[in-house]
């Protein structure tokens, strides 16, 4: 019997050790991402290296990004927007201009801040460090980053005093770029072109409805409503404005985004007073 | 002879060791082809989160966990509400625990018998051991909507008989600041090391010692910072839950509903910091205090069986409090150390047995009119609670724990007669253990559950001596 069992007890060991490159076997295809295991990322005076995360990325992460960081984690089929694909390199929220990549602190901004109106929460537990090192572990994801470089940040002029002028100017850059056809006249997201919008995987996607009280999913501070039509959101129906207003312009429109959202604002007050109506799609320019 | 012996223990030997390989092998195998880990199934089928987001090992919460109980049971995407979730979701979890284990008891009195008659008695172990359940958790929570959530968990004993073990609804954000946030209802008072979230099961290691902690003869059953108390509870934290503070008004009847004791109120108050250091993860450090007054006699009626106390009609309030220190610190992504410090004292008429009368501890005690034994002292005490974890991924975490309570005043220690030995009733209890769940996803938790405690009292016996009681148990703990 004990022969047997030893046997048995030295098949099960030898089982065991022949199964160990099977196990791995699945990790032989990421060799390509675990070429660039060796990924940093720098924000200020912090390094982040891409192993110190695999253990964060793996507890916190990988439900919903997938372990090759394709989007494709258990929790795909269930969740609505879908999760980024690391893999592509294409990121909404950035400082950079249109198609380039983003900063390593847009990264690191957007893991702390989480993205709204997703099932992306606002990860500002981790300590800097952590995300410093998350934001090189999402980085080796794609082979962008071995071959680019981040786009340089667009610069933005201080915000000037809000006025009345200003307001109305922003109303007239809104129906001039046909803001309206995707976020609607009051901004509702109700334009023409809301229902027919999909991202850049066909996946149908929603405007911003500016009136429902929601965050801006890029931020909610009027430097971060500037930078997202200036820089347009990667990967999704929102272009870059850039090439078509310009940087005092855009302020104005920024301004009137504030007094077309639900949230109170000396902007909105200002509208109000003014008695500013929607615009008006089959209106001639300028009116 | 020899020659043969020496062969078999070689034999023996050589079977061992391959045994040993091939079992380590296994688990070797077992661990690198284990699927990543599981969640809370309520709130992770909602947000479609691993349970290892918010739970370093479920149940316990991790830092990013405690942030989102903080703020209701909210992300804080804007994807809360229920009118967001599919109309098919519900928010129920059920959790059970099937269980095998032997608990043995040492010096436990029991009678003789001598021709069928008593005729004495005796001290001595007794040892069971068997399969069992634990009971169970119909845990339901979640928001009612943007900034208003609630929490409801009937709880059964093993055998099927409910109670309200949690019920309250809490106003999140109020005036849309995190500062403020106003919980009522019956809840667990806001203790960072949560017993409702322990990750060990056994009878003595399943909870805090400290947060339960008697002394010897004494009859306050209100200071018990492990129980879920009917209250009303401020709370509120910066952003990122960096830091985070609470206050509580406390009904002094230690979750008991229908008011049985009377009109006694207990304050619950903590607070805490977290530092960021680096790799090393968040450290947080705090402190707690609960201060209070509960009844000591009741008034009583005369009838038919005798006399009864009232129920509500406790007089004669007198003072509690337990204070200390808390510490979570992390060294890394693997290895943690929980801290809870404790200093405790009762006043002099609870250390008299005055106090509850539905636990029964002193019901002899509840009458008016008596007075303090010359030399009665108010009790107290100092405990300490050290639980460390070793993490080798979200779905294996090893737990040790080392509590030990010391008594630094006995309620009659003072008394010329029969003063009590200043030990009696102090407790060490070592607790080690696993919790291993073989798969994780957002749908469902499983984990195969093993642990051992070991606890001391001294002078507990029956004969006055030390009292001894250990438990192993191994169980599938499981929810959905």
């Amino acid at each position: 019997m004990r022969t047997r069992l030893q046997k048995w007890s030295l098949a099960m060991g030898a089982a065991a050790v022949m199964a160990l490159p099977l196990t791995s076997w699945a990790q032989l295809t990421t060799g390509d991402i675990e070429s660039r295991i060796g990924m940093e990322s720098h924000i200020g005076n912090l390094t982040g290296h891409a192993k110190a995360a695999a253990a964060d990325y793996r507890r916190y992460c990988v439900g919903c990004h997938g372990v090759m960081g394709d989007g494709n984690g258990e929790n795909f089929p269930w969740l609505d927007p879908k999760p980024r694909n690391f893999q592509l390199g294409i990121y909404k929220c950035r400082s950079t201009p249109s198609g380039t990549l983003p900063t390593d602190e847009d990264l690191f901004d957007t893991i702390a801040r989480g993205l709204d109106r997703s099932n992306m929460p606002q990860w500002s537990t981790f300590t800097k460090q952590q995300r410093a090192d998350l934001v090189a572990w999402v980085k080796h994801f794609s082979p962008r980053y071995a071959t680019e470089k981040p786009g340089a940040p667009i610069q933005i002029p201080p915000e000037p005093e809000v006025t009345a002028e200003r307001i109305k100017a922003g109303r007239e850059v809104f129906g001039r770029v046909q803001c309206w056809k995707c976020h609607g006249v009051t901004g509702m997201a109700d334009g023409p072109s809301a229902s027919t919008l999909t991202d850049d995987q066909s996946r149908p996607i929603l405007a911003f409805n500016f009136t429902e009280g929601a965050r801006p999913k890029c931020g909610e501070t009027d430097r971060d409503i500037y930078r997202i039509f200036m820089t347009g959101l990667d990967g999704t129906p929102m272009p870059s404005f850039a090439d078509n207003i310009k940087p005092d312009e855009a302020w104005d429109l920024v301004f009137y985004l504030r007094a077309l959202m639900s949230q109170h604002s000396k902007e909105k007050d200002m509208a109000k007073q003014l008695g500013l109506k929607p615009v008006d799609p089959n209106a001639p320019p300028g009116q | 002879m020899l020659v043969r012996r020496m062969f078999r223990a070689r034999v023996k030997s050589n079977f061992a060791l391959s045994l040993l390989t091939g079992s380590l092998a296994l688990i070797l195998v077992i661990l690198s082809a284990s699927p990543s880990a599981n969640a809370l199934p309520a709130f992770a089928r909602k947000y479609g989160l691993r349970c290892s987001a918010c739970h370093e090992s479920w149940p316990m919460l991790n830092y990013f966990g405690q942030k989102f109980k903080d703020n209701g049971y909210q992300l804080m995407n804007d994807r809360d509400a229920p009118i967001w979730q599919n109309p098919s979701y519900w928010p129920v979890t059920f959790r059970i625990t099937p269980i095998w284990h032997r608990v043995s008891t040492g010096k436990v009195q029991v009678d003789v018998y001598s021709g069928g008659t008593v005729t004495g008695s005796a001290v001595q172990r007794i040892t069971s051991s068997g399969f069992d359940l634990s009971g169970l958790d119909f845990h339901t929570g979640g928001t009612l909507e943007k900034n208003f959530s609630f929490y409801l968990l009937p709880s059964s004993d093993p055998t099927g008989a409910f109670h309200f073990e949690s019920v309250f609804a809490r106003l999140d954000n109020v005036l849309g600041s995190p500062w403020l946030n106003v919980k009522l209802g019956k809840f667990e008072l806001d203790n960072l090391l949560s017993e409702k979230r322990i990750l060990t099961l056994t009878g003595n290691g399943g909870i805090y010692q400290i947060y339960h902690f008697i002394p010897q003869g004494d009859g306050n059953i209100f200071g018990q910072m492990g129980d879920n108390q009917l209250g009303l509870e401020i709370m509120g934290h910066s952003y990122d839950d960096r830091t985070r503070y609470s206050a509580a008004l406390l009904s002094s009847n230690d979750g008991t509903t229908q008011l049985p004791y009377g009109n006694a109120y207990t304050g619950f108050f903590t607070f805490s910091q977290a530092f960021d250091t680096g790799r090393a993860g968040v450290q947080r450090v705090g402190g707690y205090a609960m201060v209070g007054q509960a009844p000591t006699t009741w008034l009583t009626q005369t009838g038919p069986s005798g006399s009864t106390v009232i129920p509500g009609a406790g007089i004669g309030n007198k003072s509690f409090s337990r204070e200390g220190f808390f510490g979570q610190f992390y060294f890394g992504q693997h290895i943690d150390l929980q801290v809870v410090t404790q200093h405790g004292q009762d006043s002099a008429w609870f250390g008299q047995g005055y106090g509850d009368f539905i636990d029964g501890i002193a019901p002899n005690n509840n009458t008016t009119g008596n007075t303090l034994p010359v030399g009665a002292q108010a009790p107290s005490w100092n405990g300490v609670l050290f639980e460390p974890h070793y993490v080798y991924s979200p779905q294996l975490i090893f737990i040790g724990r080392y509590e030990t309570i010391r008594m630094s005043q006995q309620a009659n220690g003072a008394l010329s007669a029969a003063p009590s030995p200043s030990n009696l009733g102090n407790i060490s209890t070592y607790t080690i253990g696993y919790r291993y769940n073989p798969f994780m996803t957002s749908r469902a938790g499983f984990a195969w559950h093993n642990e051992y405690n070991w606890l001391h009292q001294d002078g507990t016996s029956p004969t006055g001596t030390n009292l001894n009681t250990s438990e192993l148990l191994l169980g599938f703990d499981f929810d959905f």
